[in-house]
Parts: C-alpha cells; sequence; structure tokens
C-alpha cells in the first residue's frame, strides 16, 4: 500500500519545524525558504496551512517536462526531479496548477516534494500531527486534487 | 558553528552601513543574543548616555540556536539604554524576524546615530538598506506592515516595526514584529522611534547551515523536544491556555495584584482566564480563542490567537477588528484585567490588539492606567484632566478610551505615555505608582510570591517576571516546589533563576522552555551547535557574568542600592486576603543574603574578587 | 492498426507513447527530419550556455528507448499527404502508408523578408544545428546583433552574454517580449538587460543586412544607421509547418484547423502541438499556441483519440509561458492583457524588477503577468483554469495581489 502525506491545517500552529525538517533533509541547512512544503498563513483568519505536492496522477509536472527530468518513483508514488537531467526550463513551474513546484535560483533548477524516498521528514518533525504519513486510500488529497476534474485536459493513461 | 559571524552596523546619522566580523572571542564568553549584544553595547556606550540621544545605541541580536530546528529557535532580543529606567534594556521576542535575520546571514544589527528624516532598513540577504520612511510615519505598526509588504511585493518578508506612540515619546513603546509578537518592555520601540527608525523589513532565504556537529544536533534536539511534549506545563498546560493558564492558579494562591496591587486576589479572575478564552460567549456562541500559535521553531505553540464578538461594544462599527490575531497573555491579562478591575474579556483582548497594531507594553499601560485610577480617586486628577471620563476601577469603558486616547496621543493619552512612575510624581503622589526603577509589576503579587519580590527589586531592567521566574518553584514546583510565602532560601533560588535565565536568553531559545528543561537540556543542544565546549557549568557561569556585566552598566549609569526597593505598598500594606494575608514582602531579609551570595559589597557594589573570577570587562 | 506521426518533437514523442500505453500491439511509426535523436528546443538555450550536452537535450535519455517500447523512428523529410490513399511519400526511403496520421511537423522560424538573411554568419537559432554554428561564432568580444526580443531571443541572451559577446537587440515593438508581457513589464526587462551590458533598441527595424567593412557584416537599421556584426541572429518569430498540406484536403489558416478532438478536416489525420490551430481555454477561439505544455496535452489528447476506443474532448489549452532573461524570470497566462471594461490589478517595483498583474473577469482570474516571481506561480494556472470565483479574495488581490497563493488555498483548496 502507497503512503500519502496527510494535513490537517487545523491541526498545525505555524511553528515550521516542517520546512526546516524538509530544508535540512534537501539542502543541508535549516532554510524555510528552500522548503519543498510551506505554511502559509491566513491571520484574518487565525489559520495555518500547510501545503506541498500531493503527488497528483496527473502528473502535469512530469507531463509539461521538456527534457523527461521528472519521473515516477513507483515505491512511494512520488514524482522525483532528476538533478542533474533538468535543465532549469521551469515550464513545470508553470504547468503544475497546484503551484508546488519551485524554481530554485541558486541552483537553476526545480525542486518539489519527493517524499523524503518514503520517510518525509517533514511529517517527523511536526509536533501536533498536522502533517501525517498514511496509507494513500485515507488521505484527503482526493478532494484537493477534485477541482482538476473541472477542466481536465488529461486523458488518464498511466 | 551557528553563528554566522557577521554583524551590520547602521549608522543613522550619516546612512553608512558597514558589515563587521563578530567578535568569535567575545561570542566563546557571552555566547549571543542577550550576553554578546550587552557585551557590545557595554563596550561602545557611555552608562550615562541620555537614553533618547543619537548617542544611546540599539542592537538587535539572534542567538545561536535562533533559526535552526532547536525547539523554540526564534528569539531575538533588543538591547539598549531604556527610556523609562535609565538602566540597560533588554526585551526579547518571538515570531519570526529573529529567525529571518539569520536566515539573512546576520547575527546582529548595531544601530547608533539618529536619521535626519524617518527611513526604515531593509535586508534581503547580503543587501542592506536604509530606505524612507516619510510615508510610514505617523501609521500604526499594523498599517506600515500592511504598506512594507506591499510595497516589496513579499508576503514572506518579516517586519519589525515602532507605531504611534513610540514616535510620540511614550517612554514604554515597544517593537512588535509579526504584527504581534513583541520586544515589549522598558521602552526599546521608544529608542528606536527616537532615531527616526521606523521599521526593520527583513527577507533572509540563505538559511542557517554551519552547525558543529549535525547529527548530534539533530539528535540532541529531537530529544529535547520529546522532553517538552511530555512536561504537563509545556505539553499541556500551555499548549491549551497559554501564559492565561496562570490567571485561576495565580489568584487562588492570593499572589494575583488586583487593583493598582491594592489587593492579591480578583473576584473577576475567572473571566479573564486561559479556561475561560475556551468556552463559548453567550453572545455570539464562538469562543474568544480562535487558535493557538506557535512562533519560529516552538513545538509548544503557547502563542493566543484571539477573535473579538462583533457586537462587543469596543469593536462594534469597527469592521477592521473582527479579524483574528495575538490574543491575550496572562501579563497583559492581568495588566488589563485584575489590575485596573476590568473582567470583560472581549475588552481586555481589544485593548490587547490595539497594544500590539500600535506597539506599546500593555503590563505599563495597564499598570499606569491602574495608576491613573488611583489618582481619580485620590483627587488628583479629575475629569477635567479626562475630558470627562471617570476614571474608576472595573470600568472597561475606561479602559477602551484610556488606550485609544494613548493611540491618538491626544489630551489626557499623552500623560498616559509617561508610565506611571512619571505620572504619579506629575500629579503629586509618586506612591501610586507601582514600579521598580521605574518600571511596572508584572502579575505576581510579591506578598504571595515572596521570591518574585527579590527578583522584581533586583532586575536589571526593573520590575519583571522573566529576569528571575521564581514563579516556576513557588508555585509550580520547578524545578522543585518551595514555600511561596517564606523568604528562607529565595536568594539563593532568584540567583539560580537570574544566571540561567542569562543564559538561556542568550542562546536564541525561549525562556518558557524552562519549565521542561534545565540547562542539562540546553547545553547539549548548544554545545552540538556551537564551536567550543558548551558544558552546564560554562553555561551557568555565562549567566553570571552576563548578569553582572548587567549590574556594572547600571551602577556606571548611576542607580545605586536605593534603587533595589520595592514600592511601600508592597513593603508596608499587608495582603488582605487568602493564603498571604498579613503578610508583606520581606526584602528587607532577602536583599542583604542576595548581595552577599552575589559576592558584591553590602551596598550592591560588585568587587575585584567577582570581576576577575567572570572576566569582567573594566 | 498502423499508427504514423509526422514530427518528433515533444508532441509526436509523447502521442507515440500514449498510443503505445493504449494500443500495446499496433504499429507506430515516428517520423522526423532532423538527424538528432529526439530532442527538446527548450533545451537548447542550455546547451548553448555549455549546462548541458547535446545528449542533455534528448526528449528520452536512453539510447534504446524508442527500440525498447517498440516505436519506429525514422529519419525525413514529409512534403505531402495522400489523404485518399492515405499514404505518405518521404523524401528517402519507400512509401509509407497509415491507418491514422498525426501531424505533429512543429513550426519553423520566420525570416524577415529583407535582403542579406542568407550571408554567411546570419542565423536562426532553432536547431541543434543552428546552435552549433551560434556556438562556432560567438567568441569573446564578437559583436553579436540580435533580431527579435521574442521568446526565443530573451532566452539565449543568458548564453550570449556568457560567451562573452558585445551584444545589441533589436526588437521591431516598443517593447521587449510584446506577446508575452505588457508595457511596463516589458520596459523593466528592457532596462534589466541594458543594466547588464545588453544594448537593447525597441522600436528599432532591421531594414537590410550587409557585407561590412571591419566586420563581416552590417546590420542596417530603417531608422538610418548600420551595426557592424560578426554574427547576426534572427528570432523574429515562427510559423506553423503547414506547408505539407498545401495539396491535401486538410484545411489550414495559420496552423491545421482542428475540432475539440484535435481531429483534423479529415477523419483519420490528427493534428498537435506548434503546428495545430487547437481550442485556447481562454478566447474559446482557435489558435497557434507554440508552448511545450499545450504540445503535450494536444499528444495526449490527440494519441488518444487516434485509438478510436475513447473520445477525449480538448477544452482548450491555456497559453502560458515562463521566460528567464538573464536571470529575471518572467511569466504569463492566459488572457494577461485582458478583456476590454473588466478589472485588473497591478503591483510593480521598478528598483527590484518586480512586476505583477493579475486580470479578472467579475470575480474569476482569466490572466496574469509577472516579472520576478518564481514560487508558486503555477496556481495562476490553478486559479484561471478551474474558474474558481475568488469572492472576497478578489478585493483582497485587488490591494495585494501578492497574495495569490492565499486566494488559491482560500478558493480552490477551501483551506482558509
Amino acid at each position: 500500500m502507497q503512503r500519502s502525506l496527510q494535513i490537517d491545517p487545523g491541526k498545525c500552529t505555524g511553528c515550521l519545524q516542517c520546512e526546516m525538517a524538509c530544508s535540512y533533509e534537501n539542502e543541508g541547512v535549516f532554510n524555510p525558504a528552500r522548503s519543498r512544503i510551506k505554511v502559509f498563513t491566513f491571520h484574518q483568519e487565525g489559520r495555518f496551512v500547510p501545503y506541498t505536492c500531493t503527488q497528483c496522477d496527473e502528473a502535469w509536472c512530469m507531463q509539461a517536462c521538456p527534457v523527461d527530468a521528472i519521473v515516477l518513483n513507483a515505491a512511494t508514488g512520488s514524482k522525483d526531479i532528476l538533478e542533474d537531467v533538468c535543465v532549469g526550463c521551469k515550464v513545470c513551474t508553470i504547468a503544475c496548477p497546484f503551484g508546488t513546484v519551485n524554481y530554485n535560483s541558486d541552483t537553476g533548477k526545480v525542486i518539489k516534494c519527493d517524499l523524503c524516498g518514503g520517510d518525509p521528514k517533514c511529517a517527523e518533525a511536526c509536533p501536533t500531527q498536522a502533517i501525517t504519513y498514511i496509507n494513500a486510500d485515507e488521505t484527503g488529497f482526493d478532494r484537493m486534487r477534485a477541482w482538476a476534474g473541472k477542466s481536465d485536459n488529461q486523458p488518464r493513461v498511466q | 558553528m551557528a553563528w554566522t559571524q557577521k554583524i551590520l552596523r547602521v549608522n543613522l546619522s550619516d546612512g553608512s552601513i558597514k558589515v563587521e566580523p563578530l567578535n568569535m572571542e567575545w561570542a566563546d564568553q557571552y555566547l549571543g543574543q542577550r550576553g554578546l549584544a550587552t557585551r557590545y553595547f557595554i563596550e561602545e556606550v557611555d552608562p550615562k548616555v541620555d537614553p533618547l540621544s543619537p548617542e544611546n545605541k540599539m542592537i538587535m541580536a539572534t542567538g545561536p540556536l535562533t533559526g535552526t530546528m532547536a525547539s523554540t529557535g526564534g528569539r531575538y532580543s533588543v538591547i539598549t539604554k531604556g527610556p523609562l529606567t535609565g538602566a540597560i534594556a533588554c526585551s526579547n521576542s518571538g515570531g519570526f524576524i529573529g529567525a529571518e535575520m539569520k536566515m539573512a546571514g546576520w547575527d546582529m544589527i548595531i544601530f547608533e546615530g539618529k536619521s535626519p528624516s524617518p527611513v526604515y532598513l531593509y535586508i534581503e540577504n547580503d543587501k542592506a538598506e536604509l530606505l524612507p520612511a516619510d510615508d510610514l510615519w505617523g501609521k500604526t505598526v499594523w498599517e506600515a506592515d500592511e504598506m512594507l509588504h506591499k510595497k516589496h511585493q513579499d508576503p514572506q518578508l518579516r517586519i519589525a516595526c515602532v507605531g504611534r506612540p513610540a514616535e510620540a515619546g511614550c517612554l514604554y513603546a515597544g517593537i512588535i514584529n509579526d504584527l504581534h509578537r513583541a520586544a515589549g518592555r522598558s521602552g526599546v520601540g521608544t529608542v528606536m522611534a527616537s532615531k527616526n527608525l521606523k521599521a526593520v523589513a527583513v527577507r533572509g532565504t540563505k538559511g542557517v547551515g554551519n552547525i558543529k556537529d549535525p547529527a548530534r544536533f539533530m539528535q540532541a534536539t529531537q530529544e529535547a523536544k520529546a522532553v517538552l511534549a511530555e512536561n504537563a506545563v509545556t505539553g499541556e498546560g500551555l499548549p491549551a491556555y497559554g501564559t492565561q493558564v496562570l490567571m485561576n492558579i495565580v489568584n487562588e494562591i492570593g499572589a494575583l495584584p488586583t487593583r493598582n496591587m491594592r489587593e492579591v486576589q480578583f473576584e473577576g479572575a475567572h473571566s479573564v482566564s486561559g479556561e475561560a478564552m475556551h468556552e463559548p460567549r453567550k453572545s455570539d456562541g464562538k469562543p474568544n480563542l480562535t487558535t493557538n500559535a506557535a512562533c519560529f521553531g516552538c513545538t509548544i505553540a503557547c502563542g493566543r490567537i484571539s477573535t473579538i464578538d462583533q457586537g462587543h461594544f469596543s469593536v462594534e462599527n469597527k469592521p477592521e477588528y473582527w479579524g483574528s490575531s495575538g490574543g491575550l497573555e496572562y501579563e497583559a491579562a492581568w495588566a488589563l484585567g485584575p489590575n485596573t478591575g476590568v473582567d470583560d474579556l472581549d475588552a481586555l483582548t481589544y485593548v490587547n490588539f490595539l497594544c500590539n497594531e500600535d506597539g506599546f507594553d500593555p503590563i505599563t499601560f495597564g499598570a499606569t492606567f491602574s495608576a491613573a485610577i488611583d489618582l481619580f480617586d485620590s483627587g488628583a486628577i479629575t475629569t477635567e484632566h479626562t475630558g470627562g471620563m471617570e476614571l474608576i476601577f472595573g470600568s472597561a469603558e475606561a479602559l477602551v478610551w484610556a488606550v485609544e486616547a494613548l493611540c491618538k496621543g491626544e489630551g489626557f493619552g499623552k500623560d498616559l505615555g509617561l508610565g506611571s512612575k512619571r505620572l504619579c510624581e506629575k500629579y503629586g503622589h509618586p506612591e501610586f505608582s507601582m514600579t521598580v526603577k521605574g518600571q511596572e509589576f508584572p502579575a505576581y503579587d510579591p506578598r504571595g510570591i515572596q521570591g518574585m519580590g527579590l527578583a522584581y527589586a533586583t532586575s536589571n531592567r526593573g520590575a519583571c517576571h522573566l529576569r528571575g521566574y521564581t514563579v516556576a518553584s513557588e508555585v509550580l514546583g520547578i524545578p522543585e516546589k518551595t514555600d511561596p510565602l517564606v523568604t528562607d532560601g529565595k536568594p539563593e533560588l532568584v540567583i539560580a533563576f537570574q544566571d540561567a535565565t542569562a543564559a538561556v536568553d542568550s542562546s536564541g531559545l525561549c525562556l518558557f522552555t524552562t519549565f521542561a528543561w534545565t540547562l542539562d537540556n540546553i547545553a547539549p543542544q548548544i554545545d552540538a551547535a556551537c564551536e567550543g565546549e558548551w558544558s552546564v557549568e560554562k553555561l551557568a557561569e555565562l549567566g553570571e557574568r552576563v548578569w553582572n556585566m548587567e549590574r556594572d552598566f547600571n551602577l556606571k549609569a548611576g542607580l545605586t542600592a536605593a534603587d533595589d526597593t520595592l514600592p511601600k505598598r508592597l513593603l508596608k500594606d499587608a495582603a488582605n486576603v487568602g493564603p498571604a494575608k498579613g503578610k508583606v514582602a520581606g526584602l528587607d531579609v532577602m536583599l542583604p543574603k542576595y548581595y552577599e551570595l552575589r559576592g558584591w559589597t553590602n551596598d550592591g557594589q560588585l568587587t575585584d574578587d567577582v570581576r576577575s573570577r567572570l572576566s569582567l570587562p573594566a | 492498426m498502423k499508427h504514423v506521426i509526422i514530427g518528433a518533437g515533444p508532441a509526436g514523442v509523447v502521442a507515440a507513447e500514449t498510443l503505445r500505453k493504449l494500443e500495446p500491439e499496433s504499429d507506430i511509426t515516428l517520423i522526423g527530419d532532423e538527424p538528432e535523436p529526439p530532442y527538446s528546443r527548450m533545451a537548447i538555450p542550455y546547451y548553448l550556455e555549455n549546462k548541458i550536452d547535446a545528449a542533455g537535450t534528448h526528449l528520452r535519455k536512453s539510447a534504446d528507448y524508442f527500440e525498447q517500447n517498440n516505436i519506429e523512428v525514422l529519419q525525413s523529410r514529409i512534403d505531402a499527404i495522400n489523404t485518399d490513399k492515405k499514404i505518405l511519400t518521404p523524401d528517402t526511403g519507400e512509401q509509407i502508408n497509415f491507418d491514422k496520421l498525426l501531424i505533429a511537423s512543429g513550426s519553423s522560424p520566420v525570416k524577415p523578408p529583407i535582403e542579406g538573411m542568407d550571408l554567411p554568419g546570419v542565423h536562426n537559432c532553432w536547431t541543434l544545428a543552428d546552435a552549433n554554428q551560434i556556438i562556432d561564432r560567438a567568441k569573446p568580444d564578437a559583436k553579436v546583433v540580435l533580431m527579435g526580443a521574442g521568446f526565443i531571443g530573451c532566452i539565449i541572451l543568458e548564453s550570449l552574454v556568457s560567451r562573452g559577446v558585445k551584444l545589441t537587440v533589436a526588437e521591431m515593438e516598443n517593447r521587449m517580449v510584446p506577446r508575452m508581457m505588457n508595457e511596463q513589464s516589458g520596459t523593466l526587462l528592457k532596462q534589466w538587460c541594458e543594466n547588464k551590458g545588453v544594448t537593447v533598441l525597441t522600436s528599432a527595424r532591421v531594414s537590410g543586412i550587409e557585407k561590412g567593412s571591419q566586420h563581416p557584416l552590417s546590420v542596417v537599421m530603417s531608422v538610418g544607421g548600420a551595426l557592424p556584426a560578426d554574427l547576426v541572429i534572427c528570432a523574429t518569430g515562427v510559423r506553423a509547418n503547414i506547408k505539407l498540406c498545401e495539396e491535401s484536403d486538410i484545411e489550414t489558416k495559420q496552423g491545421i484547423l482542428v475540432n475539440e478532438f484535435l481531429q483534423t478536416t479529415h477523419p483519420d489525420i490528427f493534428a498537435a502541438g506548434d503546428v495545430a490551430q487547437g481550442r485556447d481555454f481562454s478566447t474559446g477561439q482557435y489558435s497557434v499556441q507554440a508552448i511545450q505544455p499545450t504540445a503535450v496535452e494536444h499528444a495526449r489528447i490527440a494519441a488518444t483519440n487516434m485509438t478510436e476506443r475513447r473520445e477525449h474532448l480538448h477544452r482548450g489549452s491555456i497559453n502560458m509561458n515562463v521566460l528567464d532573461t538573464l536571470g529575471l524570470i518572467s511569466s504569463s497566462f492566459g488572457d494577461w492583457e485582458g478583456l476590454k471594461g473588466d478589472d485588473s490589478c497591478e503591483l510593480g517595483d521598478n528598483d527590484r524588477f518586480r512586476y505583477l498583474n493579475l486580470q479578472f473577469q467579475d470575480d474569476i482570474l482569466i490572466g496574469a503577468n509577472t516579472l520576478g516571481l518564481t514560487q508558486h506561480i503555477g496556481v495562476l494556472r490553478g486559479l484561471i483554469q478551474s474558474k474558481t470565483r475568488l469572492g472576497k479574495w478578489k478585493n483582497k488581490l485587488a490591494n495585494d495581489p501578492t497574495l495569490i497563493m492565499e486566494a488559491y488555498l482560500a478558493t480552490v483548496q477551501g483551506q482558509a
């Protein structure tokens, strides 16, 4: 059974431990600006929303990549960037309608969540269980993805 | 090694900005933040300086663990000479800007001089520039925050800012960062505004790396987080109720200062407690508390985010206050509530919003307002001074009127900006000011918690709960329970807390971790992150060094042992109810012992022995 | 079933893969007219910068990828299609018959109708062969004139500047990237380039190219004067490769006309990518977009419909682009010029080269233009494509357009 990140914004306190864990795992520094997961603050509403790639089936990023630098990780279901193949054209950053592929100007490549290869550090670091890594069919991501169907141009041929 | 080893020196007079290497020899002796910045400050500033003159400096400093994954590692401190006290001022804040400063590559920023016109400092990683702030001047913190975010088109920009009272010279203005976190006490915001510096806006995308032993650091921080999670205070009480968990507890033991410290228990305490913030309001069925919120990297999340009932008189027809924002912490709730006799939770929340929106210390404001009520009660001020408003204990309307008058700087609002000491002197009744060294008390009555009387009297920044929080031991039993009503053993306790606190305040970590952590939990985290060897003993000694250095500055500034005292109301008027009934603050027996244990002379002066043992600067 | 695909760019390759997944048994032939294995033009700028080698431009990396997937790859030119007999006649080799045909023949650079375009040292920047020619001539301190500051012109600026050439850009329109940027952002982009040492001439038409005296070439400007040059790169636009349809009953305008199934006027022939005049999401009209995401979208839908097993509707592709001009990143989405009389908001910071423009219809985002923004910009597509009503967030965006991510989370994802 593949697992997915489940995010429950109601439990998030906005501490950014997830962002630090992510950037530390992937970049070797504590740097929220380079985190693949981002916590957005809704000050007026008193709400914190952690947000990252849902590893969607459509994989808009993967399909848009002109040089085959984004590949499916069969073990985890994540769509992974091959950094040595990525040329930094950024097409995936506009193709992903979830806004979860971002350009890193330091490296000239793009970055996105790869579930840390199946051991996501954000979930491990979250002190309130706002981020958990659970069986895929139990997550609420279907709802998050649902809107895509509204104008889905992509036949599902996985 | 966790430090960025870089300092930004900003000369506001000539507009120059210089980059300097961090003095690593000092870093080894003073660690960072409070300790290290104070070391720089005493080196560079004449203790006799007028706090609001261009010759005073202001340092914003992070600690080595600021911006790391250590729980609560997001703190920064503002060090300057305080206008309220004439003593060293050191105000500590959480939120996010401290970590952002570090991510931008700076351990500290030293501001000197005074800008000829309003400016703000904009930092984007290595780039730092002073930009005109004429359009921001005269705006509240919240307005300026919005304008800066928009101007720089960056929702992630972190901003620290002063409000209108700071500009108008209110002596207890703070620096507000991230909308509702504050370097709140001692008037550090007044100093900032006196330099024509409206705001500091920071964006850092470089991150914090160069940890000495990353693997050990991750392990040490993870273990320490587990300790916080399993502790009753940091794992349950603070997340659930914030610091407001204390309201009912302190009231019960008869140590809740009430109506300008006339009394020690407040009949309306429950209505303004942490528990009450959870209860649905009768009016709209919603609770005051919207969510709890963490500062950067904090796994405790004691912060409160509150929403006021839209129909409440304070915000009726003011939709700009209908959204949620930073809610009541215990000290603010006490100063605005029990100490003014007001038990209207939403009114206190609204006043707290305004303290954040316009940047001033709710403790000093609440205490100054309650002193004003005493003045009104005595006839020293009348409705002629207040433009018709009756100042009486328990009036939420009067409280709201007062805070709005202060924000606008109109009429009696200007007087309220003086703080209680100067206000009460102005109207001929200095005895109504509940202050030490000119700074107002927080929410623990020393008649009911004896150790706090000594902690207040000897605090280097004037009355304060955050220099030696013996409440932990005397009330909560941390690290072990002591009897709050006795004075025996309290000098030792106060010193231990003062020194440990000074060390924690120099690290980048939050003092609230010490409900669960001792230096035994903290030292391994620092040692894994920082060059050198950081043992518990080294940290304890460092704390003592910092404490003595601050004391030394104050003595050179002209303070004396005579300033290590408490108002008569606490020394002479016994508690009237509760467990402490019949008690006064036993400072007279504790203070000589304290001096002796510190190794100071009978009149509170540092000795050569102390100086050489702690390697204090001359 | 025998599927033939003309064109080995992204549309052709993705269509071939899609067909292979849907029909494991069918014959699939992919015909390209360039000697290299299928590669991406998108990657050429990075090849020019030496960031990747030629293999780094290849659409699929393993040498035997197409063989492994049982896709026959032919190098040939197809100049005509016999739609009655369903036969292709390549310039080399035997006739090829097909059951279903996909035309993904792409586009080609347009050469302006002026004198001297055939002189040695005047090049397009379109193929790997072009790129190699440019590399040979773009030596340090060489004088280079770039005709056209459109997408292709801008994206190769970095590689030219990094080679140390003395560069002048001549653009006919009044700003850079006029198809992607409005006047304010296009002007900012010009300023940025000039700060980096590039001479940018706007509203500047080249009237001809002559042999020069001290330098091999002389670029004559219509307003007078001439620019000496060692190398002239022409990047004045592209045109759909529709010539192969001329003699057939496949109708064309700017590109090959297709219906909502990407089917041409011939029922067994489909078109995809730069050559197809497909439906535009924003306007509902049929137009040539010539962008990578649209090519891929077309390819998958066309291929699916070629199998006859399903009829997948193409609801229209969003015209969007992202461009890195000497490190300044710009993007455009959908109807970034807006509808007449509808709302828009913009925010600019000239000092920091930032610009953001949002276009609304009622409270729905229909287009956007960004400069200097790289994080989460995909949600602009998300907001446009989902046609989400922004409600109160429209006013918040009007006040501060940088809150797009928050607006997206609050509305599309219902998270606030």
